[in-house]
């Protein structure tokens, strides 16, 4: 069993595909939002931290490349040592390997952006995904402007996703439908939520994840181009009126609808 | 100020465009400029149509290889385009369209970018924007320091309202394109068939797992049909795999705000609420009387939705004179 722990030479011949995936340490989504006594950022005190849910997609679906195509993947993050907990998540469920571009304080979608970029661009990368968007800022911003600094074309939003040699076939979702997208590698792409089933890590994965690697960099620092003046909760709507328990309400209820709200 | 507005055609049609309706409010209260800009083959009736919606004047990029979107090609041109006439903010619309774009357009004119904007307005000056973020569980009111600023509008939150019929004046604006600035394209478009997405629509009728299987929603879908709405499904009903996760509303799927929502068998997680509670009417249909969901409800029926809905569907179709 030990060959199982020694990296085969002949592998070496199929390492085809360098995959990076590029992850966002968030507040859990079921995480009660409070503001910070700054009243501009979020009161992180006691609010848990996962993988930004997207990104879970990207991972996966740089897995799946490696495990048809050979090759290997990265998981990189821009963020404080905090951020190492989702890169090891990542390498749980089989990343060989991550990069944390260390950084301390907050930073806006280009400055994550430019520090990603300034990584990436002596690494020739094939693919580089990202989730759609990550779900604290809600921006949907730094997978384009990672593209763009990096001169590669960018497909958002992917439902799927074929890649035949350097030929890239992708579906994005848009309202009311999908569109077709082609393009060619090297290519980034915005993962959406049913791109893939994202894997559970094995206990086998977790256990060794923690012998991968995670390399430490400076985070380039760029000046910020979007500052937060002030950040509120939105106004907690007033308690509503029960019109009734059960169908004998309905008739209230469409009366409400439309002479009171006028909806319908 | 000088606000440039990417303004989305198809088929030759422009698009109703709030985006050039907020940027003209905000361009009359500082002698400013409003120029929309159109994309594609033969879209000089749509840039000219620009003009219903406020525009003082419009700008045009054709070019048969811009006759489909390509991301890489048509971010360049509005960059292009932005820089040509001067523009010191560019809007979008924040659809699946200008949220693709937006990012690129930033990185190529060194701007800010704010986006899924709720409001606009002049503060010393500068535009003070507002945005959700943690999917509307905080807002924040933001400044772009830039010279050059982005801003991405949510559709559905500022008003296009009809058109005047007015039109206005068009200009090729200068813009240069190589074939590799095309690199990506769309292909092929697909459209679902008559359904409305959860995100356009004006009224959204949700189910959730208290609907017990995906055979119940046949009901959902009745009451959808009759309020000529569209069909939301929780996240749990979406990973149960009874309802695709386009029609997903919440923190993982789509942020609604329509006219009303109606949340069926839906007990309310925080995902959720955030996804939906800026809808400007709530009602909440469920057997649990202290479901979260009645917290943000503006009227509710406690009671079973098997019982209440066929009812509401019936009363609905009564009122509308469509049964």
């Amino acid at each position: 069993m030990s060959a199982s722990f020694v990296f085969p030479p002949e592998a070496l011949s199929e390492l085809r595909m360098k995959l990076i995936a590029c992850v966002n340490h968030v507040p859990d989504t079921a995480a009660k939002i409070n503001v910070g006594r700054d009243g501009k950022s979020v009161d992180t005190t006691g609010v848990n931290f996962i993988i930004n849910p997207y990104d879970e997609f990207a991972v996966e679906a740089c897995l799946r490349l490696k495990e048809k195509n050979g090759g290997e993947v990265i998981v990189v993050s821009v963020g404080p040592d905090t951020h190492k907990e989702t890169l090891r998540k990542a390498l749980a469920m089989g990343a060989d390997r991550a990069v944390l571009l260390k950084d301390g304080g907050p930073r806006d979608s280009f400055g994550i952006a430019a520090a990603l970029a300034e990584y990436l661009k002596d690494q020739s990368p094939d693919l580089v995904c990202f989730g759609k968007q990550s779900v604290d800022g809600d921006d949907a911003a730094v997978g384009g402007m990672t593209a763009e600094l990096l001169g590669l074309p960018s497909i958002s939003v992917v439902v799927a996703l074929t890649i035949d040699g350097t030929s890239v076939r992708a579906e994005r979702e848009i309202e009311g439908g999908k569109e077709i997208v082609s393009a060619v590698l090297p290519c980034v792409i915005t993962a959406q939520k049913g791109l893939n089933e994202p894997r559970y890590p094995s206990l086998k994965g977790i256990m060794g994840a923690k012998n991968k690697p995670i390399e430490e960099r400076p985070a380039t620092v760029v000046a910020p181009r979007v500052e937060v003046v002030a950040m509120t909760k939105p106004a907690a709507k007033a308690g509503g009126k029960i019109v009734g328990t059960d169908a004998s309400a309905v008739p209230e209820l469409v009366r409400l609808l439309h002479e009171e709200a006028k909806v319908i | 100020m000088k606000i440039i507005v990417f303004s989305e055609q198809r088929d030759g049609i422009l698009k109703k465009s709030s985006a050039i309706r907020a940027a003209r409010t905000l361009a009359d209260q500082s002698s400013g400029e409003v120029v929309a800009l159109v994309i594609g083959v033969s879209v000089q009736a749509a840039a000219a149509a620009a003009g219903g919606y406020g525009a003082h004047r419009a700008v045009v990029v054709e070019d048969p290889r811009l006759s489909s979107v390509s991301t890489t090609g048509w971010s360049k041109a509005i960059a292009e385009a932005s820089t040509s006439v001067g523009a010191t903010a560019v809007f979008l619309s924040a659809t699946s369209l200008g949220k693709d774009l937006a990012p690129r357009v930033a990185v190529r004119l060194q701007a800010g970018l704010a986006a899924d904007c709720i409001s606009l307005r002049l503060d010393q000056g500068a535009i003070l924007a507002t945005r959700p973020e943690y999917a509307g569980k905080a807002l924040s009111s933001v400044r772009i320091t830039t010279p050059v600023q982005i801003f991405t509008l949510r559709p559905n939150v500022f008003t296009a309202g009809p058109s005047t019929g007015a039109t206005t004046t068009v200009q090729p604006a200068s813009v240069t394109l190589t074939d590799a600035d095309l690199v990506s394209r769309v292909t092929e478009v697909q459209l679902g068939s008559g359904t409305i997405d959860v995100a356009e629509a004006d009224i959204v009728v949700t189910g959730g797992r208290g609907l017990k299987g995906p055979e119940n929603f046949k009901m959902i879908e009745d009451l959808a049909a009759a309020v000529g709405g569209a069909v939301g499904a929780s996240r749990a009903v979406v990973d149960a795999g009874w309802r695709p996760h386009s029609e997903q509303v919440g923190q993982t799927g789509k942020t609604v705000s329509p006219s009303l929502y109606v949340a069926v068998a839906v007990s309310g997680a925080i995902q959720h609420l955030a996804g939906m509670s800026s809808s400007k009417y709530i009602v909440a249909i469920n057997k649990d009387k202290d479901a979260p969901i009645f917290q943000v409800a503006d009227y509710g029926i406690v009671g079973d939705a098997f019982e209440v809905i066929p009812a509401l569907t019936a009363e609905i179709k009564k009122l509308l004179g469509t049964n």
